[in-house]
């Protein structure tokens, strides 16, 4: 009880909080995990649910039978993993014709992400939704997965993930937000400009290593507030706001006059 | 009322044409001249600034032996961080507010006046000055002896030379600046090299490499080679599959790609940076340093940005266990343009 | 009067003792007697050199911490399974890299060093580049000060340098792709670029000579050059004795302050441990170039955000911003003007433009007399305007090397943003040149405004006649003094080209430059008020007689603080 005391005045109680919370989520998201392992098997009724919900949310561009249309591409074939990636991160439904699809608070459950996966999924043969175990970070290596990503992915991402630019008003989004599950599958997936990281180029264990790179970034910097990881230039203009900013204060105490 | 471009202001009869300098204003004593209270109360305060900043030291030092360095965690080197640092800044912050609040609030604030005095030495001087140097001038009798005067000079001038030349000769190692134009492609003894994926140096059979994919490679077997940052400098590659129909291909080239497989030099022909932001959708290559953009569809030709010229393309086949191999070295230099490049 | 009071006792003998040790083999009290009481006017931006001063002691001390522990050296190692951080283990790397690690993650107050180090390093350029700003604007520079504006001048070019090769010693990828940069643009210098590049990297790059020859330049040349720079300019500021802003009593021939010993030792003596304090809890609490993010330097690798510190990052936005079409191939040799002309040309003209300014202005004012009052900056409207102007195009270069970054944060396209920054970098100087410089003739105007009629004080006050008037507060003669005393130059006239004998005179065409130099300085002005001028305008019934009316004159105050 002392221990649990003395270690709640730690410093790092926030730390250990987050993990707590990040553990929570996990434990919530175990919750649903049945139905993702078994997305490619799943049941007529979750098929035919994801079929309503498809015609209702998607089909005005992606076609009444997933076909494409001149708005939107075919998604025969592109798999469950495609499909959950795009609606869990809330970038499908599009709101508007953007430069690219943004991640926004998702319009549909978890549950019906789930069966319009399985619905596109019965459609044709595609990547599936990874299992839980393909991306626990805790089995994973995050030296080798800091190799592989700042080899594949750091170009775009950013060393840390914190994201980054592309051309004409397109980007890399940032990774701190994104669950382990929605990063295995942008991965395996490539969504919009991202390309396609298949299980030749990158296999199954490297890419749960680069899950475990990423959650052991998430850690607080050792060396203090991390100024949005964007390098250089933050650190330019912190030097001027905080460093420089606070000198020319103290000059300017310095040379006033005391009254 | 327009001020601008007027000249001189009439004269006015009695009133001087400028204002006159009025000499330092009266000086206004501070709390602390005048009121002892005032004054001890500063004294007071300044103490205790001192004092803080003695007391974070030895917080700091309690900080350093309090937070051993020890793997796994790295909570105690955020810890030591902090507390060292937050010991040493607060102790120092401390000194010198302290050191500040005492001058403004105790010592003398009146100003005073001092004198200054033209830097041009007065005439007497300078002429003393010329007057020896010109003595010392001819008593050395250099004037009349220019050849001797050259012989100086010219010895003066040479002497870094034994200096200079070895020096700068060593800098540039070989100076055999035609490396530039090869790289580790080339085939070793009449054997093509094959495609390894980096950094894991996996050889690369087309059916790996999916449409909307990249890779990024090096010749198999680099890392184990001598000179490998160097040749690696050079030899990355980024082998992207695009739907055939949207590629397209001059004739020339027609066979330097497989099956919608094309292979381009990472190395970016502006300043040398790894170009590999792949947009699968536009096919273009970003380079994150300044932005030039090429069209993988379109022979890595420049659609954007600082760089001139397309990236190189390295044609690739296919060796008869069915993997991926480079036909040759690249047939122009990668990376950055030189004076030399087109020679 | 506490420290005049404690001089009247005696001192204690130890200390006359070792008074009189020191001054019967060095001469100290001469010392004391000519420098102790060397008066140093008060301003708050005479400070901000004192800042860079102090910073660069506080790299000195931090610095000399880090020697202990970095290894120089590219050698490959691979690091140890059971040290921190877990993302490095069992990695590839030179020792350079792993020893910064092992620094950073296992010596106590390591991490901590390495960010003060970085933190200072940046606010050392920065506090140099406002300082230098200061100088510019109150013209500083002007004789006989010339030659320390150059010294500080080559001191920016310094820790330029410094900066960048103690940027590149960590060996990590970001590092690593500034020194493929800086091998890019060595390349592209015409005929030599080649052989310029095999010098810096002894070889091609990266070479394993960069790392250990960064190490001497940073840590023992360009400081020693620093040190020696830093002693001259000090030097000369004791020689000349400190510049002081326009103010009664000061003059061209004066200096008014306190006395060095000890207002002004207590002053920047203190201020040198608030600098060491703040760059301190800058290092304990912000984390600073964490290069365990960026991994071991690989040519293959880089991030996005790959940005060079500030102070380079002009000439990051230079070379994002030249288009690509520039580079030419002349008789089978290439020309690469679009890497030339942003990393060469447009540094050279600015650092040119920058060193060779106080000459400029010298030539065109023709002046040879000492100043140490200094100018406020609107009264010298063309040369705040030039500064200004070419401020501007700094921070349009600036903006362009964080361009990926405005894209992002503001969801802008990259490309647009190239774009309009291309077309700002050759409109926004010209703008915010007459922006600036009408400024500064409207704050000279309300200058004579003010110095005619009085603060306005806000009370209104009607006349039985009806008449509206509000009361102004003249100015008192110390106060006026600011206004009015400074001196004000008007563009040269030249002498003819050929004398009455009709020969022409030797130096003409000189001349004739001068005077069009002359005119674009000083063809626009405004005059401070002349006390001819003063009293005329307190003659006509002005209203800032008025407080003296009588009493008994019927008129009723209204409030007027919204007026």
């Amino acid at each position: 009880m002392k221990a649990l005391a003395a270690s709640r005045r730690h410093r790092f109680a926030p730390v250990i909080l987050m993990a707590l919370a990040l553990l929570f989520t996990g434990a919530i998201y175990a919750a649903l995990a049945p139905n993702a392992a078994q997305a490619d098997t799943a049941s007529a009724t979750d098929i035919a649910e994801g079929e309503r919900l498809f015609i209702t949310n998607c089909s005005t561009c992606h076609g009444m039978s997933a076909q494409g249309t001149a708005d939107g591409p075919a998604l025969i074939g592109v798999g469950a993993a495609a499909v959950h990636f795009q609606v869990v991160t809330g970038r499908m439904p599009m709101a508007a014709n953007a430069p690219q699809a943004e991640a926004k608070p998702p319009q549909l459950t978890g549950e019906q992400a789930q069966q319009i996966a399985a619905y596109i999924a019965s459609l044709g043969a595609g990547p599936s939704i990874p299992s839980d175990q393909q991306v626990d970070p805790t089995l994973g290596d995050a030296a080798n997965g800091m190799q592989v990503f700042r080899t594949n992915c750091a170009m775009c991402h950013n060393a840390v993930g914190a994201g980054g630019a592309l051309s004409e008003g397109k980007y890399a989004p940032a990774l701190d937000g994104a669950t382990a599950t929605v990063i295995y599958e942008a991965m395996l997936t490539g969504p919009q400009s991202m390309p396609v990281f298949n299980d030749a180029t990158l296999t199954p264990d490297e890419k749960r290593d680069v899950i475990a790179y990423l959650m052991e970034q998430r850690q607080p910097n050792p060396g203090g507030l991390d100024l949005g990881s964007f390098g250089s230039v933050s650190e330019g203009i912190w030097v001027f706001v905080v460093g420089i900013g606070l000198l020319i204060g103290a000059a300017v105490w310095i040379g006033a006059r005391s009254s | 009322m327009s001020i601008e471009h007027r000249e001189h202001v009439g004269e006015v009869t009695t009133t001087p044409e400028r204002f006159e300098n009025p000499g330092i204003s009266p000086h206004r004593p501070r709390l602390s001249d005048e009121d002892p209270r005032a004054a001890k109360r500063a004294e007071r305060q300044t103490i205790l600034i001192f004092t803080l900043s003695i007391l974070a030291t030895v917080g700091g030092i309690v900080g350093y032996f309090a937070f051993p360095i020890q793997a796994p965690s790295l909570g105690n080197v955020r810890m030591s961080t902090l507390t060292l640092g937050l010991g040493l800044g607060i102790g120092m912050l401390g000194i010198g507010v302290a050191a500040v609040h005492w001058a403004k609030s105790l010592m003398s604030d009146v100003e005073r006046v001092e004198e200054r005095h033209v830097q041009r030495s007065d005439d007497a001087t300078r002429a003393a000055a010329v007057e020896i140097l010109s003595t010392g001038a001819a008593e050395s009798n250099i004037a009349r002896r220019p050849l001797l005067k050259g012989a100086l000079g010219t010895a003066l001038a040479l002497a870094p030379l034994s200096f200079l030349v070895p020096l700068i000769g060593n800098l540039g190692a070989d100076w055999n600046v035609s490396k530039f134009r090869h790289t580790a492609w080339a085939p070793v003894n009449g054997k093509l090299r094959r495609l390894a994926t980096d950094p894991s140096d996996r050889p690369i059979k087309p059916s790996d490499v999916t449409i909307g994919s990249v890779v990024h490679v090096m010749p198999q077997g680099l890392p184990d080679e001598p000179g490998y940052l160097e040749e690696k400098a050079k030899a990355v590659v980024l082998l992207i599959r695009l739907d055939p129909r949207d590629l397209n291909e001059p004739e020339d080239r027609k066979d330097w790609s497989y099956e919608g497989i094309v292979a381009y030099s990472k190395i970016c022909t502006h300043v040398g940076c790894p170009v590999a932001l792949y947009e699968r959708q536009t096919h273009h290559l970003l380079c994150p340093c300044h932005q030039s953009t090429f069209d993988v569809a379109n022979q890595a030709k420049v659609v954007f940005g600082p760089a001139k010229r397309a990236l190189p393309q390295l044609p690739i086949a296919l060796d008869e266990e069915g993997y991926l191999v480079a036909q040759s070295d690249f047939l122009e230099p990668v990376g950055p343009s030189f004076w030399e490049r087109e020679r | 009067m506490s420290a005049e009071t404690s001089f009247s006792k005696a001192p204690p003998a130890a200390a006359v003792a070792a008074a009189d040790f020191l001054d019967t083999r060095l001469g100290v009290a001469k010392a004391v007697k000519g420098l102790a009481r060397k008066l140093f006017p008060d301003h708050w931006s005479f400070l901000l050199g004192e800042i860079a001063l102090y910073s660069f002691i506080v790299i000195l001390i931090s610095g000399t911490f880090l020697t202990m522990f970095f290894v120089p050296s590219v050698a490959e190692v691979r690091y140890p399974m059971d040290a921190l951080p877990v993302t490095m283990r069992g990695q590839q790397m030179s020792e350079a890299f792993a020893s910064t690690l092992n620094m950073s993650f296992h010596v106590r107050g390591g991490l901590l060093m390495r960010q003060i180090h970085h933190w200072a390093a940046l606010v050392f350029i920065g506090a140099i580049v406002v300082h230098m700003m200061r100088v510019f604007f109150t013209g500083a520079f002007r004789k006989p000060r010339e030659l320390n504006y150059v010294i500080g001048f080559s001191m920016l070019i310094m820790g330029l340098l410094a900066g960048l090769t103690g940027y590149s010693l960590p060996d990590d990828v970001l590092s690593g792709n500034g020194l493929r940069i800086t091998d890019g643009v060595v390349k592209s210098i015409p005929i030599i670029g080649s052989y310029l590049s095999y010098m810096v990297f002894g070889g091609e790059f990266p070479g394993t000579d960069t790392i250990p020859r960064m190490y001497t330049l940073h840590i023992l040349l360009i400081p020693g050059l620093i040190l020696a720079m830093v002693g001259a300019h000090l030097f000369l500021v004791f020689w000349h004795k400190h510049t002081q802003y326009p103010g009664p009593g000061r003059t061209h021939k004066n200096v008014v302050g306190y006395p060095l010993f000890p207002v002004y030792t207590a002053k920047a003596g203190g201020f040198f441990f608030i600098v060491f304090g703040v760059l301190a809890l800058m290092g304990a609490t912000m984390s600073i170039n964490s290069v365990w993010n960026y991994g071991p330097f690989d040519p293959s690798l880089v991030s996005a955000g790959a940005q060079p510190d500030w102070y380079m990052l002009f000439l990051e936005g230079s070379l994002r911003l030249m288009p690509g079409a520039a580079e030419v191939v002349i008789g089978g040799y290439t020309l690469s003007l679009n890497v030339l002309i942003p990393a060469v040309v447009v540094p050279g003209v600015l650092f040119t433009l920058l060193g060779a300014y106080p000459f400029v202005e010298a030539f065109a004012t023709k002046d040879t007399g000492e100043h140490h009052v200094l100018d406020r900056p609107r009264n010298v409207p063309t040369r705040t305007a030039i500064g200004v102007a070419i401020l501007s195009a700094f921070f349009v270069l600036l903006g362009g090397g964080a361009n990926d970054l405005l894209a992002t944060q503001f969801q802008l396209s990259i490309n647009a943003i190239t774009l309009v920054f291309r077309v700002l970098f050759f409109v926004l100087p010209f703008v915010a040149f007459i922006v600036t410089k009408r400024i500064c003739l409207g704050l000279q105007r309300k200058d004579r405004e003010v110095s005619l009629h009085g603060h306005e004080t806000g009370r209104v006050v009607r006349f039985a006649s009806g008449e509206y008037i509000e009361v102004h507060q003249p100015l008192d003669e110390y106060e006026r003094w600011i206004r009015v005393g400074h001196d004000v130059y008007r563009p040269l006239e030249i002498e003819p080209a050929e004398d009455l004998n009709g020969v022409r005179r030797p130096g003409h065409g000189k001349d004739k430059i001068r005077a069009r130099v002359s005119q674009f300085f000083y063809q626009d002005r405004v005059e401070p008020v002349t006390p001819a001028e003063l009293a005329a305008a307190s003659a006509h019934g002005e209203h800032d007689a008025l407080p003296a009316l009588p009493a008994d004159r019927p008129s009723e105050e209204l409030d007027a603080r919204v007026h």
